[in-house]
């Protein structure tokens, strides 16, 4: 025992090679390959993404997003504003029917189903939709809706709204789930009914995660080609309308283009590739934004 | 503790009528407390959670401006008693109460009475401070708004009333619009009961609402809980013996008995009375043992 006034003896606090600071730096070592790993991937699409695609879509600049697409596909120039407003058509569509849907659909199941047998088996539905390829998605819409009423952005929307409906579902109820019990309770005891509390209090308090399951859907939605190739058509020229007439999506365009043999199809692939994720970026940051916007209060 | 014997004959109500029966028993060891009308009468309570039996045989009588304590060990059924008196026990699935409980007479769990009225009038205060993640001013507002009243004048004066009433005004006034999570435990504590009383409830129920709290913290939410008698009537759930002989009029002793078949606990009253008497003299040897810490 060290006496008061005794002097310190020599200690090291140097680190020593131990196994333990072996297995340290191997395990450090896979993680950093694996970051890679996933790294290279990303980072090669997106530099082919813009290397490819940057210098079509400035070429021409302001035309490139609003001029319509060359009916002849061989010809050179520029055009790819339909494919946008369409994308943004069948996609906004879709997230009006399968936002609110989906997200009833989770508070029900959370809130007041439960493990009642309906609830479960809605839920057990829902998790077996999430696993139906999109083109089946695709092939129900047109079996149900497109062969009675012709091609239409509302049939894309139709089916890319029972893609995301699954995942909307999933990620709302998983907030859902996040939101403790005794904030419900708080809210009861204070003479709250059941709905008051769910609209005051579980939703404001699980809505950025809502919010940012709910832009996975939207994201992965807007990119679907297959459910799109049998509802909207085709159509090189404006559609505004939602409700009658062929239209055309990006995804649906890049698709089109890039199959294509002449090099100025394949080109404008490019520049809808581009403008696509781009699309999906910005819409993203704004709900990000948004989302930021109502945190601020908590 | 006076080592006397705890099966003595109980000491006479001293015959005072015109003294209030909320004043603090600091003053007088032997308080008297019986004139206070009654709120709740719970007469052979027992609560069920699916088949089990979870407290059996409660009697008691919780009277008006009073603070009535429930103590004793853990899993003894305290909080399951408290939770009745709000029905929050309706949240949790398979839950069932048998017995019966009175409020100002009526039958708290008959057909006709809303779980949602009820709880208008009988606030909660839970053991963790549990604020909603929103602003100072939006925590308090939300049981006035509850009860329908939108104008924001009106607003104004009951957060800052309650706030007031909770002790927390000159604290808070110049960020009641800021996060209610960003205040410390103590203070989220007293932003729960400012949030209680600002529905203006006949009774406030508090379940272990220091248990989270430092003591300096738990004095103040004391003295708080002294001052709010006046209004309103107080149950208060507590671990905390000393608390419970601090600040409340009557206290109610539970404890567990084990069922050897089952090889569960249910939880049983064994005692309630005034609190001084509890304290210095209690009638069973249970509650002796479990006050002077043989037990429990």
């Amino acid at each position: 025992m060290r006496h008061p006034g005794d002097p310190i003896l020599a200690i090291s606090l140097e680190p020593r090679l131990t196994w333990r600071t072996v297995k340290n730096w191997i395990m450090t070592g896979l993680m950093v390959a694996a970051f890679v790993a996933i790294t290279i991937p990303l980072i090669a699409i997106l530099y082919s993404l813009v290397s490819r695609g940057a210098s079509v879509a400035l070429r021409s600049f302001p035309e490139f997003f609003t001029a319509t697409i060359p009916v002849v596909s061989r010809r050179a120039g520029p055009g790819m504003g339909p494919a946008i407003v369409g994308t943004l058509l069948c996609t906004g569509g879709a997230t009006l029917i399968a936002v609110p849907l989906g997200i009833l659909g989770a508070v029900y199941l959370h809130e007041y189903g439960k493990a009642s047998k309906f609830a479960k088996v809605v839920r057990f539905m829902a998790m077996v939709m999430t696993g139906v390829p999109s083109i089946v998605m695709g092939l129900f819409v047109y079996v149900l809706w497109t062969m009675k009423f012709g091609y239409s952005a509302f049939g894309g929307a139709l089916a890319l709204a029972c893609l995301m409906l699954p995942i909307v579902i999933g990620a709302t109820e998983q907030m859902l789930r996040l939101v403790p019990d005794h904030m419900r309770e708080a809210a009861f005891a204070l003479g709250a009914s059941k709905s008051r509390v769910i609209v005051t209090v579980v939703l404001p308090a699980a809505l950025p995660g809502i919010l940012s399951g709910c832009l996975l859907a939207i994201a992965r939605a807007a990119g679907e080609t297959a459910p799109l190739i049998f509802t909207i058509g085709a159509a090189t020229d404006y559609n505004p309308h939602l409700f009658d007439n062929a239209n055309t999506a990006l995804s649906a365009q890049i698709f089109s283009n890039a199959t294509s043999s002449f090099a100025a199809a394949q080109e404008r692939a490019w520049g809808a590739a581009l403008t696509l994720v781009v699309l999906t970026f910005l819409l993203t940051l704004i709900a990000r934004i948004v989302a930021a916007r109502f945190a601020a209060k908590r | 503790m006076p080592a006397e014997s705890p099966l003595q004959t109980p000491v006479t109500e001293p015959t005072r009528p015109s003294r209030p029966s909320y004043r603090p028993h600091v003053d007088d060891p032997m308080p008297a407390v019986s004139d206070a009308p009654v709120v709740f009468a719970l007469d052979k309570l027992e609560v069920f959670y699916g088949a089990f039996r979870a407290v059996r045989d409660v009697s008691l009588e919780i009277h008006k401006n009073e603070i009535t304590a429930f103590i004793g060990p853990s899993g003894c059924g305290k909080t399951t008693v408290l939770r009745c008196l709000n029905r929050m026990n309706d949240l949790i699935p398979g839950a069932r109460v048998g017995g019966k409980i009175t409020y100002h007479g009526i039958e708290l769990y008959g057909p006709e009475v809303s779980a949602t009225e009820v709880r208008r009038r009988i606030g909660m205060v839970f053991q963790k401070p549990n604020p909603f993640p929103k602003s100072i001013y939006e925590n308090i507002a939300f049981g006035p708004r509850v009860n329908g009243i939108r104008e924001r004048a009106k607003l104004d004066e009951i957060v800052e009333k309650s706030l007031r009433a909770a002790a927390l005004w000159d604290e808070v006034k110049d960020r009641l619009h800021g996060s209610a999570l960003a205040m410390s435990g103590g203070q989220q504590q007293r932003l729960c009961i400012a949030r209680t009383i600002a529905v203006e409830p006949e009774v406030v129920l508090m379940d272990e609402p220091c248990s989270a709290l430092d003591p300096i913290a738990t004095a103040r939410i004391e003295e708080l809980m002294r001052e709010l008698k006046r209004t309103f009537t107080i149950v208060i759930v507590t671990h905390n013996m000393q608390q419970a002989a601090r600040v409340s009029d009557r206290t109610a002793f539970f404890t567990a008995e084990v069922d050897p078949k089952a090889e569960r606990r249910t939880g049983v009253l064994v005692e309630f009375d005034v609190t001084a008497r509890i304290f210095s003299n209690p009638r069973e040897e249970r509650t002796e043992n479990y006050i002077t810490g043989r037990f429990g």
